[in-house]
């Protein structure tokens, strides 16, 4: 306890000319030209750092977390409002058409293309996987689509529209929609 | 609306923070209106689209105080790609309701801050990012299955898409403060690289860092202010389903000029057209007592984010019929009448879309375009675009009524409001 104190109240560096510790992380500057004249400081160039950002969520799929377990179990799972007779192809657990919730319902693994494109260029987390095939799959029976890619096509003069495609899944699921993309039947 | 100002469009403005390019625009504001003071200023609007973007909460409120406008009302309006038109009507319903006589838009966008790319993320976050950011995550691509299922449906050619581009990159020529100014062809757009199949480059609007203000007022106050206010006839917002996936399959909800046998076999709104876009259009011509908008409206400054979304928009707009959009710029409709775009048009001018280069050109700092579309406009209603512009060739002979259009992620909010010659 006594050993302690006296190290609180040890006369420091810091105490007698307070400041902070030099550090060599981030933007480093040495050097910064500047005029004796404050009035040319206007015309001076603007000065940019660099500031990175990552997060962490821990993100909920909440009441849509079966249709994510479905695709890890290989099933593909829709909902449907049974008043309305109206099937969602990307489920949703409450009608917008009459408020009541929906039940899920087994989608069938074959449909046909909706519409497609092939993206050459993307967000920074795909430009990797350029370039990808997206289609909005339309299935018999079912009144909404789905979002998905597509995978053995070499481009989009090999994509039509109505051309049939079947449902494939990752062995190994990752918890995302794209645990299953799609591939011509 | 008795006056309105913009910064100039660019790539990037490292010389200005978000703050100072409103002040910038504010300023181009009140010095079109020498008899408004500050002090007569009862509130104010703030525009922008994405807190990713700016790496700052609460910006509105700083623009705010930069301005000079604390302490009164400031509120933020937010709404994608629309956020500047919802902006406008904030704007527009705190003077219409009477809570305030004279009230602020301001809007601005820094999307320099980050590489295109990341830039393409932040926008892509506003998709569901349970379903459609992870399997596609780039909004150009959204778009670009949309009008390849307006292709199947009505035969649109990617040639017709590339003549929206020329027209657009034409006009701007004459806007100094647009991004892009350049003479193209519509073999330049479709050798142009290759985004999203079909759309190039030349496609697609670009990432900007600009900011625009609108000043509105009451009639009384309009007057005190300005000898040429414009008067704000028609409003309407329109709203659809996040995900293209879920769009309904049913019936054209039809404008006055269009009945039920002019559809008999297609499915609505689907992914080939914007629900959203025709319900704004149909409430803000109802309020405003249109009923043929391609005979009553003067010109039309519309959110061309894409070649192909200014096609699909003329539909909504009821400018021609849904399917109708391809033929409608191939005829020339809505060229200009005076300028040369290197092509002959059969019936050009009938009603110009996009005079200033739309967002294609002019670029597209998202909290700021929907109101930089209302000054472009107000200015054509004003006849001031030779002063504003610095030449007169974008300034329309006959520009008494003109509509401004606002449209975000894939059609989930369109807001269209009616402009007209108050004096």
């Amino acid at each position: 306890m006594s050993k302690k104190r006296a190290r609180l109240t040890k006369p420091t560096a810091q105490h007698r000319d307070p400041g902070l510790e030099e550090v060599m992380t981030g933007t480093t500057v040495f050097n910064v030209p500047f005029p004796a004249d404050l009035s040319t400081l206007k015309g001076m160039s603007p000065l940019v750092i660099r500031f990175p950002y990552s997060v962490e969520y821990l993100h909920s799929y909440g009441q849509d977390s079966p249709f994510f377990a479905g695709l890890a179990n290989r099933k593909l799972l829709g909902t449907r409002c049974g008043p309305c007779q109206y099937t969602y192809a990307t489920p949703r657990l409450h009608c917008p058409a009459c408020g009541r919730e929906t039940d899920w319902t087994e989608l069938p693994q074959q449909g046909r293309v909706h519409t497609f494109t092939t993206c050459y260029y993307g967000s920074e987390e795909f430009l990797k996987e350029t370039p990808f095939h997206l289609i909005l799959v339309e299935f018999d029976g079912v009144d909404t689509l789905l979002l998905a890619r597509l995978i053995g096509v070499s481009g989009p003069e090999e994509i039509r529209i109505e051309m049939k495609v079947k449902a494939k899944f990752r062995r190994n699921s990752q918890l995302k929609t794209t645990d299953v993309y799609f591939v011509p039947a | 609306m008795v006056s309105g100002g913009v910064s100039k469009f660019a790539k990037a403005r490292p010389d200005a923070t978000f703050q100072k390019m409103v002040k910038e625009a504010f300023d181009h504001a009140l010095g079109d209106v020498p008899r408004l003071k500050t002090d007569r200023i009862d509130g104010s609007v703030a525009s922008y689209f994405s807190d990713h973007f700016t790496r700052q909460l609460m910006a509105g409120i700083m623009a705010t105080d930069y301005l000079g406008l604390c302490p009164k009302p400031n509120k933020r309006i937010e709404g994608g790609g629309a956020t500047g038109g919802l902006c406008f009507q904030a704007a527009w319903e705190s003077v219409a309701s009477g809570r305030m006589n004279c009230c602020v838009a301001f809007g601005f966008e820094t999307m320099s801050r980050v590489q295109t790319w990341k830039g393409n993320e932040f926008i892509a976050l506003a998709s569901d990012v349970n379903f459609d950011y992870p399997v596609g995550g780039f909004y150009s691509g959204y778009y670009a299955m949309m009008v390849n299922r307006h292709i199947h449906e009505f035969g649109t050619t990617l040639e017709q898409m590339a003549m929206v581009s020329v027209k657009n990159h034409g006009n701007a020529c004459f806007n100094p403060y647009a991004q892009k100014r350049k003479r193209i062809t519509v073999q330049d757009v479709r050798n142009a690289e290759m985004v999203a199949y079909p759309l190039t480059l030349l496609d697609i609007c670009v990432m900007s860092d600009g900011a625009a203000v609108c000043i509105l007022a009451d009639e009384e106050t309009a007057f005190q202010l300005t000898d040429r206010p414009v008067r704000i006839t028609g409003v309407g917002t329109g709203t659809d389903m996040m995900r293209m996936a879920d769009r309904p399959r049913g019936k054209v909800i039809l404008a006055p000029n269009e009945k039920e046998s002019d559809y008999r076999n297609l499915t609505y709104p689907g992914v080939h057209s914007f629900r959203a876009g025709r319900s704004a259009a149909l409430q803000a011509y109802r309020m405003a007592g249109i009923t043929d908008p391609l005979r009553e409206i003067d010109f039309v400054e519309l959110h061309d984010a894409y070649t192909s979304s200014e096609i699909q928009t003329y539909e909504d707009l009821a400018l021609c019929r849904y399917g109708g959009g391809g033929r409608f710029i191939e005829e020339g409709h809505p060229f200009l009448p005076r300028i040369d775009y290197g092509m002959k048009l059969k019936k050009k001018g009938t009603i110009p879309v996009n005079p200033s280069g739309g967002l294609i050109a002019c670029g597209h700092p998202v909290g700021a375009t929907g109101l930089m579309q209302a000054v472009f406009a107000f200015w054509q209603i004003q006849g001031t675009i030779g002063r504003h512009f610095g030449s007169g060739e974008l300034q329309l002979k006959k520009a008494e009524r003109g509509l401004i259009h606002s449209h975000a992620g894939t059609g989930t909010y369109v807001t269209v409001s009616i402009l007209e010659r108050g004096w």
